[in-house]
């Protein structure tokens, strides 16, 4: 088990090495830059322009740039924001809890929903339940965010005016007020993405349990008069989470990442709401930053995914 | 308009028979800022109106909070760093300049005692300084008291390139500014400045204390902490801000002005997009304020409705403008296309850029894509629908453009397009994208093709479009184009900046990267020659002549296409008074913003 550990890790290195090479030169050539915004404005010479690119080193050649970045980041630096020039590490985690707290909920409620639903579902196939859990399934992940997004807002903050649709990290309340508060503003992204993942949660852990409840063992199991809780929950879902397993751990990452289109539609300041302004200012450490920690979580889970397996289904061994 | 007649004007103003704010907008309509225009009035002795901003509230605080809603949101809280109006908004709350514009070009103190004139002995006859007097009894923040030291720390800091300032610009030409007693500073400048409220004036004006950046000047400015948490001499104490979301503001009840500010607490969020803030107040009323409105009419329209709120329009200087290249984007010359050397095959041809004038339809274009938020004009910065103009006027008028090719020699062939001498009448019009400026692309379009002209419409990303990327052949200033059409901003400032985009030597080339700000490469030995006089021309009235000058010039060579003159519209809920100005800030008097029942 060490060692199979050991041999993931050393694989992964030469990766994430990789991978931050091609994304530092994918930015590096993509078009537009940091200070344009300065180019319009006749009160600032160009001269101030120009001096700002050297100062930050962005008239270096790409290579040279590259193994600065690399340099720095082994020593934990992770370089400051053009935009706002402050410390990347810095912003990140002033965004990280508000995106744990909405996306990291929504995953929660997916999983609420989709397992129950799916597991019933698969148990009395093609019953009215299960024809009724599909149809929205469909629905739920046919249906993109922005637009459910937007007709939660119109129904709920518009025309009701019951939730407020600017998400707002400071709230000047304290108490149980602040909590309330807290719980109302993200009622609606909450939902939106978490039942749109759950719509297509609830597909997999329906197809998974019908592939095992199937199975002899089952059959045997039932036979012997175990009862039929006991069944699903010890002997059917057990193997059925496997699939399930790799699904949620891949979906991990983003729970770090935000979701970049319904933090943009609610203004929730969180890291997918980072990832997008940061795009649109060009503001390369941020966005380098940023790509490069979802590289590394993608990494982590694959590999956790792979050792839960092993917990789950004793036959995959390691090595 | 020359002098004389500019002259008459002012001692109608003296005399009272004409008032100060028609002068003002007489000066707009043909091409001056409001500032200039107030700059002129003071030096001819009409001093500058006292503006009684209205203020209602008996008391400071009770107003409660006060919610702002940006939809580009603040990344920085130092104003010498604040690229983006919106990082300046941001700044308003906190730090204050010396004075601002209000909206008729009067210059308003703020930490200044009063304003230099020539009674106070403020300004020197030979332009060569300025005096300002500054308020006593102005703390910051933290309790210290604001005084000249931090007047000139504020230039040694902005004007150093180590610090890279965005501010730099205001600084770098005044050679000294001295500290005569603890609130009086002295401003000497390196030539005579016939525009001298630039520096500490305005959104580049905001100062910053002395005793907490002094450590951070010069290479280390990244790093100061007051970058994040201002202390300033502001109606607002800083209390918290997250770069790219939120900045909290709480009253600063030791506020130098008696009685402001009227808000409890100050609030503004940014990010989102423009269409759901303008519903966050005009439909909901969950915000007081929403930013530049950039939004169709027809939706805004819409959501007034409501009644929850309204959306106030503020004129700027800002023109939508079409530029026809003067060089050949198609010859290669010296690795450089639309090279200086080259001459354009058909714009060189008066008759076709006239004809190209008359086909632009000003009047659908802000009937039918900007409402209230555009106005036509043939003018840089006018206002011609309700300002006589008397230099241009915009007509549009297909037949006239049809006669005006043909008797030119341009004759349609068996495609329905002109030709002459083997050159067919067929331009590329480039633009960035953005839904209005495609639409309206597609208007010229369709016109010039009822003339015989053929037009194909490209559209770029605008973050390409208006990079300073010298790799890239797509941005605006390479203009490896026949037309393209953009918009310039022209800030609180003096013309001088924005007029010398049509000098030869500002011409963009590949020898300055591109960096130059003539763009459409339009040269004239009259332009350059009037641009020097009016550099050096210390009487105001006489410069301002200058400016029309150079404004009848660019636009009566019809190379520069001026088309819709961009107002600013915000969206304010009920009640809310925040006394806009379009020559500085929106926030600029957050300090008398109030709430009327």
């Amino acid at each position: 088990m060490g060692h199979y550990l050991l041999r993931r890790l050393l694989i992964a290195l030469p990766s994430l090495l990789g991978i931050s090479l091609i994304l530092f030169v994918l930015l590096a050539l993509a078009p537009g830059d940091p200070f344009g915004e300065l180019a319009s404005n006749p009160n600032i010479p160009p001269e101030v322009r120009e001096a700002l690119r050297a100062k930050f080193g962005i008239d270096d050649p790409i290579f040279v740039r590259y193994l600065h970045w690399l340099a720095a980041m082994l020593h934990g630096d992770w370089g400051f924001s053009f935009a706002s020039r402050i410390d990347v590490d810095r912003l990140i985690l002033q965004r990280i809890p508000t995106t744990l707290y909405v996306v990291g909920s929504s995953q929660l409620l997916a999983l609420a929903v989709a397992l129950p639903v799916g597991v019933y579902a698969a148990m009395r196939p093609y019953s009215i339940f299960d024809q009724i859990a599909n149809t929205f399934a469909f629905i739920g992940f046919s249906l993109p965010t922005f637009f459910t997004g937007l007709l939660l807002i119109l129904i709920f903050s518009v025309n009701l005016g019951w939730l407020p649709f600017v998400y707002r990290a400071d709230i000047d309340a304290t108490g149980w007020h602040w909590y309330s508060e807290y719980l109302k503003q993200a009622i609606m992204p909450i939902a939106v993405l978490g039942l749109f993942q759950a719509a297509s949660y609830t597909r997999y852990v329906r197809s998974a349990v019908l592939d095992v409840i199937k199975l002899d063992y089952v059959t045997t199991a039932r036979s012997k008069g175990i009862g039929e809780r006991k069944v699903i929950v010890k002997h059917v879902v057990r193997n059925a989470l496997i699939p399930v397993v790799t699904l949620v751990a891949l979906q991990m990452p983003s729970v770090f990442g935000g979701a970049i289109v319904t933090e943009q539609i609610f203004r929730i300041p969180g890291i997918g709401s980072l990832l997008i302004s940061a795009i649109l200012a060009n503001d390369t450490p941020v966005i380098m930053a940023v790509t490069f920690v979802f590289a590394c979580l993608v990494v982590l889970f694959n590999l956790i995914a792979d050792i839960l397996y092993g917990w789950l289904d004793p036959r995959i061994s390691f090595r | 308009m020359n002098e004389r007649e500019l002259r008459d004007l002012i001692s109608e103003v003296k005399a009272g028979r004409l008032s100060r704010r028609s002068f003002v907008q007489s000066m707009m309509a043909v091409g001056l800022t409001a500032p200039m225009a107030g700059m002129m009035l003071s030096q001819s002795g009409v001093a500058m109106a006292e503006t009684a901003l209205s203020y209602k509230p008996p008391k400071a605080g009770g107003g409660g909070p006060l919610k702002l809603l940006l939809w580009q949101a603040p990344t920085l809280l130092n104003p010498h760093f604040a690229v983006g109006t919106k990082d300046q908004e941001a700044c308003r709350l906190f730090y204050e300049p010396l004075a601002g514009w209000d909206q008729d070009g009067n210059l308003v103190p703020i930490l200044a005692a009063e304003i230099p004139n020539k009674e106070n002995d403020g300004l020197a006859e030979d332009g060569l300084s300025v005096v300002w007097k500054l308020k006593k009894g102005v703390k910051w923040h933290d309790g210290t008291p604001f005084t000249a030291d931090d007047v000139v720390f504020n230039w040694e800091y902005a004007k150093n390139p180590e610090t890279a300032a965005v501010s730099i610009g205001s600084y770098k030409d005044v050679k000294l500014v001295e500290k005569i007693d603890d609130h009086t500073v002295r401003l000497t400048f390196a030539q005579p400045t016939p525009f001298w409220a630039d520096a500490f004036v305005a959104s580049y004006g905001l100062i910053i204390p002395k005793h907490l950046f002094a450590d951070y000047a010069g290479g280390k400015s990244r790093e100061a902490p007051s970058n994040l948490k201002p202390v300033g001499t502001g109606p607002y104490l800083f209390v918290d801000f997250k770069p790219g979301d939120t900045v909290l503001g709480k009253r600063n009840a030791d506020y130098h002005q008696a009685g402001r500010p009227y808000f409890d607490t100050v609030e503004l969020k940014g990010g989102g997009d423009a269409v759901s803030a303008a519903r966050a107040v005009l439909q909901t009323g969950e915000y007081d304020y929403g930013w530049n409105m950039q939004v169709e009419d027809e939706i805004l329209l819409k959501l007034e409705n409501g009644g929850k709120g309204k959306v106030s329009i503020v004129p700027t200087g800002n023109i939508e403008f079409i530029a026809l290249n003067v060089t050949d984007p198609s010859v290669e010359v010296d690795g450089e296309r639309s090279s200086i050397k080259t001459k354009h095959p058909l714009f060189s041809d008066p008759a076709v850029r006239e004809a190209i004038n008359l086909l632009i339809d000003r009047a659908s274009v802000q009937k039918f894509i900007y409402g209230r938020a555009g106005y036509a004009t043939a003018n840089f910065l006018n206002n011609p629908e309700r300002f006589r103009s008397k230099n241009t006027k915009f007509e549009f008028n297909i037949e006239k453009a049809n006669q005006i090719l043909e008797a030119a020699g341009w004759k349609k062939g068996s495609d329905g397009i002109r030709a002459k001498d083997g050159k067919q009448l067929k331009f590329a019009f480039q633009t960035a994208i953005n839904s209005p400026r495609q639409k309206n692309q597609a208007i010229i379009k369709q016109a010039c093709q009822k003339a015989g002209i053929d037009v194909e419409l490209k559209s770029v990303v605008g973050s390409v479009f208006f990079s300073s990327d010298t790799a890239n052949p797509d941005t605006y200033s390479h203009f490896y184009c026949d037309a393209e059409m953009y918009q310039t901003t022209m800030p609180q400032a003096d013309p001088q900046f924005f007029m010398n985009q049509f000098t030869s030597w500002e011409v963009a080339t590949k020898e300055n990267k591109w960096q130059g700000r003539n763009i459409s490469r339009w040269q004239n030995k009259d332009y350059d020659d009037v641009f020097r006089q009016a550099q050096r021309e210390l009487d105001a009235v006489k410069r301002a002549a200058m400016f029309i000058k150079l404004n009848d010039l660019v636009v009566g060579d019809h190379y520069i296409l001026p088309e819709i003159n961009r107002p600013r519209p915000t969206a304010l809920k009920t009640g809310l008074v925040p006394h806009e100005s379009g020559w500085d800030n929106d926030l600029w008097q957050i300090a008398n913003w109030y709430r009327e029942d």
